[in-house]
């Protein structure tokens, strides 16, 4: 093909992203302002470029008209903590890991990511296990379709991969060995390898910009400078009412950025984590145990948080909970008590705010990415489908479409890639 | 003494269960048509009948908008798998020899465990548990009520099947029999041979293996296999042909691909949970099944399984919810938690329906009960208030 032709071909996709769409007659619920009974959203070159009741809003000249019509429209939904993908981080030779980026393993043909899109995930932070004190950088992904990873990324105004950085406290990384065996050799290794972060970046501070003053690049330690100097947050995985203030703990000594993930005895010391000020990223499971540190699993515990003032958000963590059903989490935080309009920012602008993203995704907002999900019904409802899912102003997921259909619903030719499930089951099953 | 015994529990029994009318604004029975305004009236622990209207004196008065029966888990292993999930509280299964099927749940069941009541909070009053898949033949299965302070109270059927796995489940590892799909069979075809040989000997030596094994020969204790790739499913018809035995197939995540085999079988499914993971041999599970073998007139009825991490255990009310949300309607999915689970675990009878004469085990809803957003506002069980606490 000759470059010619190539060029042609590109500037029509371009122009296909680019040509605006008005969804015209929808429920909108934008998360960041009122809900309209009849709204038009209009998308433009993958962003948002209006929203209002219908009334008020024109769509451009040459806008493709949607009829939305008894359809429910809300921003793409941010998971902020999954595993789709595969994710290997850190390996058994040692309980912390920070130079493991989760980068160098992700399979983007896990169909798993298809299945996300169909269940209305738009962002998403993928992460390494818990079975380690740190188990690796993780990936804030936008599930748009690819080929390679790249394809997924985020990349931030200074030039870097979007991601945080995943530690554990608790049961799971007590393992023994190299491992810790208690939780208080837990958090004494997570402080000694943070101590260890802050010599080297006095170190580098006294350099001064002298390269010969430099210390020796240690990719271990460059990862935990990031977390000092507030460039890259750490998702902490903790259950237990007195795990959770552990890590409060060591956050306050470092004064690192933090999410609070999992937070199963939240409800126990919600004022303890308000005060914080920190967020908490909430699994909602259908019931108590299965582990010792989830026995007082509660469906009240977002609703708690939420009235004690903390910044709540819902995760997956896929494979334990299946994407596809991630608007579960937040109907059964709504039965525990939470408010619907809390619930509902619990699964976008919350989730976004906890990944720093909140000025592009979690809200239906001029100007923001074109990151929507449009729906059968009220999106709390059981009997509620996702029709479509959309990414940078981009078609993902398509319910008419037969083979988006199967991934939404399963059945022979929606199985998971086999190779990478098997071999590590311990990496994906991570609560 | 001895009726001085039955007297006394006889009058035990009376205080505890009173005179109770249950109104909703619409009243699943799951005999008939719905019944708008509905009134249960229980006394005795039974359901005197189901009437409109107000109820009569002398019954005090619970109210909901929507009532059905209690409901009915078709297969789980509630009570021998405690929320713990230590080793200390895992009674499921037992790993010294491959087929056990002498193993009694009523030995293992222990009616305190938390996860009871948890369930029992959602609407669950009538468990299939026992032994659980994962074994070529792990054991015995039983039925209980969700309330009583033993396992003897508790059961209503103290062995109700005999449980099985075929296919990748039931590999033993290393250099132990079985380690493939065609030594299974095998080895449970021997069994059944040997069963055949021990039923017609005259003077027996007593052998509780063999024993349990001519029992599922007899047709009194039906082989419940847990199976999920199409082959398996097929493999483990043609087992049951075989020997004539009364058969359920469980799980069977690849149903779909066989469902002109399993409707000529006449055998019923217990289908996993809606929710239940993909990969392995559930690969191709999907959340429409249900709806697929209700199309296709199999019968069937949903289960919580086992799962050995978290969730410690299941919900049938949100296995039924999903599977609703995914094709099912909304009849046909309550039914296959409450009258066709019944039907197919034989306790018809007693439960799974609010009519006349049948245990008063009844859940209460203050809306649609399958929306995740309603709550189950009340329980009772054989007419015996259970839970009142929203949940």
């Amino acid at each position: 093909m000759s470059r010619w032709i190539l060029g042609f071909v590109c500037s029509l996709w371009a122009y296909a992203q680019t040509a605006p769409i008005a969804f015209v007659g929808a429920r909108l619920v934008p998360v960041e302002g009122a809900e309209i009974a009849d709204g038009t959203l209009v998308v433009e070159g993958g962003r948002i470029v209006a929203i209002g009741p219908t009334s008020a809003v024109t769509a451009p000249r040459g806008a493709r008209r949607v009829d939305a019509k008894g359809k429910v429209i809300m921003p793409g939904l941010v998971d902020s903590h999954s595993h789709i993908g595969g994710p290997e981080g850190a390996d058994a030779s040692a309980a912390l890991q920070p130079d493991v980026r989760i980068l160098d393993a992700l399979d983007v043909r896990d169909t798993r990511i298809q299945k996300a899109q169909a269940g209305g995930i738009t962002t998403v932070n993928v992460m390494p296990g818990s079975g380690h004190v740190l188990s690796g950088q993780t990936l804030y992904l936008k599930l748009r379709d690819g080929r390679v990873i790249d394809d997924l990324l985020i990349k931030l105004p200074d030039g870097r991969i979007a991601g945080g950085l995943k530690m554990a406290n608790g049961t799971n990384p007590r393992r023994g060995g190299v491992f810790p065996g208690t939780r208080g050799k837990t958090m004494a290794m997570a402080r000694d390898l943070y101590i260890k972060g802050q010599e080297y970046r006095e170190k580098i501070r006294a350099a001064n910009g002298d390269q010969s003053k430099m210390p020796a690049r240690d990719l271990r330690l460059e990862a935990i400078v990031e977390v000092l100097d507030g460039k890259r947050t750490v998702h902490h995985h903790t259950h237990r009412h007195d795990d959770i203030l552990s890590v409060l703990r060591l956050q306050k000594e470092f004064g690192f950025k933090l999410v609070l993930q999992h937070v199963t005895d939240g409800w126990m010391v919600a004022d303890e984590i308000a005060k914080s000020g920190l967020p908490a990223s909430v699994i909602v499971l259908d019931s108590p145990g299965g582990k010792e540190e989830a026995r007082n699993m509660s469906f009240t515990n977002a609703g708690v948080l939420d009235k004690a003032g903390v910044l709540v958000g819902f995760h997956t963590d896929d494979g334990v909970t299946d994407s596809r059903l991630f608007l579960r989490s937040a109907a059964l935080g709504v039965r525990g008590g939470m408010s619907r309009e809390k619930a509902l920012y619990a699964m976008t602008l919350a989730n976004a705010k906890m990944l720093e993203l909140d000025s592009r995704v979690g809200s239906l907002k001029a100007g923001k990415d074109a990151d929507f999900i449009v729906l059968s019904g009220d999106p709390l409802s059981v009997y509620t489908k996702v029709l479509e899912t959309w990414v940078d102003g981009v078609k993902v997921f398509d319910r008419t479409v037969e083979k988006d259909r199967r991934y939404a619903e399963g059945g022979e030719g929606s199985a998971e890639r086999q190779s990478e499930l098997h071999m590590h089951e311990s990496e994906e099953v991570d609560q | 003494m001895k009726r001085l015994m039955v007297l006394t529990a006889a009058l035990a029994g009376a205080a505890f269960a009173e005179n109770i009318a249950v109104r909703g604004d619409v009243v699943y029975t799951m005999a008939g048509a719905p019944v708008k305004n509905g009134v249960v009236l229980i006394s005795n622990g039974k359901i005197e009948r189901v009437t409109t209207g107000a109820a009569p004196s002398g019954y005090r008065v619970m109210a909901a908008k929507v009532v059905t029966p209690g409901l009915v888990d078709a297969h789980g292993t509630l009570g021998l798998t405690g929320y713990l999930n230590q080793n200390a509280d895992q009674d499921q299964v037992e790993r010294s020899a491959p087929m056990q099927p002498e193993l009694r749940a009523i030995d293992a069941y222990n009616a305190r465990e938390r996860l009871i009541e948890w369930v029992r909070g959602f609407g669950t009053t009538t468990v299939h548990t026992g032994h659980s898949p994962d074994i070529l033949v792990s054991g015995q299965t039983m039925i209980v009520k969700t309330r009583g302070r033993t396992a003897e109270e508790a059961a209503i059927v103290r062995e109700a099947m005999v449980a099985a796995t075929l296919g990748p489940g039931a590999r033993e590892s290393g250099n132990k029999a079985p380690g493939t799909r065609s030594k299974a069979i095998a080895m449970l075809r021997a069994e059944f041979v040997k069963a055949q040989e021990y039923r017609n000997k005259k003077e027996k030596t007593r052998d509780l293996r063999t024993e349990t094994f001519a029992r599922v020969l007899a047709g009194e204790l039906p082989l419940l296999v847990t199976v999920h790739r199409a082959n398996d499913i097929v493999s483990a018809i043609r087992v049951g042909k075989e020997f004539g035995i009364r058969m359920v197939l469980d799980g069977a995540a690849e149903a779909p691909l066989v469902m002109e085999e399993i409707k000529a079988s006449g055998y019923a499914v217990v289908l996993h949970p809606t929710m239940y993971r993909s990969g392995g041999e559930t690969a191709n599970i999907s959340f429409e099944t249900a709806a697929k073998l209700k199309a296709a007139g199999i019968p069937f009825a949903l289960q919580t399984g086992f799962e050995g991490y978290v969730p410690k255990v299941r919900v049938i009310l949100f296995e039924a919810a999903v599977a609703a949300g995914h094709g099912l309607k909304f009849d046909d999915a309550l039914a296959s938690v409450t009258i066709d689970a019944a039907r197919l675990l034989g306790v018809a009878n007693r439960v799974g329906s609010l009519e006349a004469g049948k245990d008063a085990d009844v859940a209460m809803y203050d809306g649609d009960p399958f929306e995740y957003t309603t709550h189950c506002t009340g329980v009772l069980i054989d007419g015996v208030e259970m839970s009142s606490q929203a949940r």
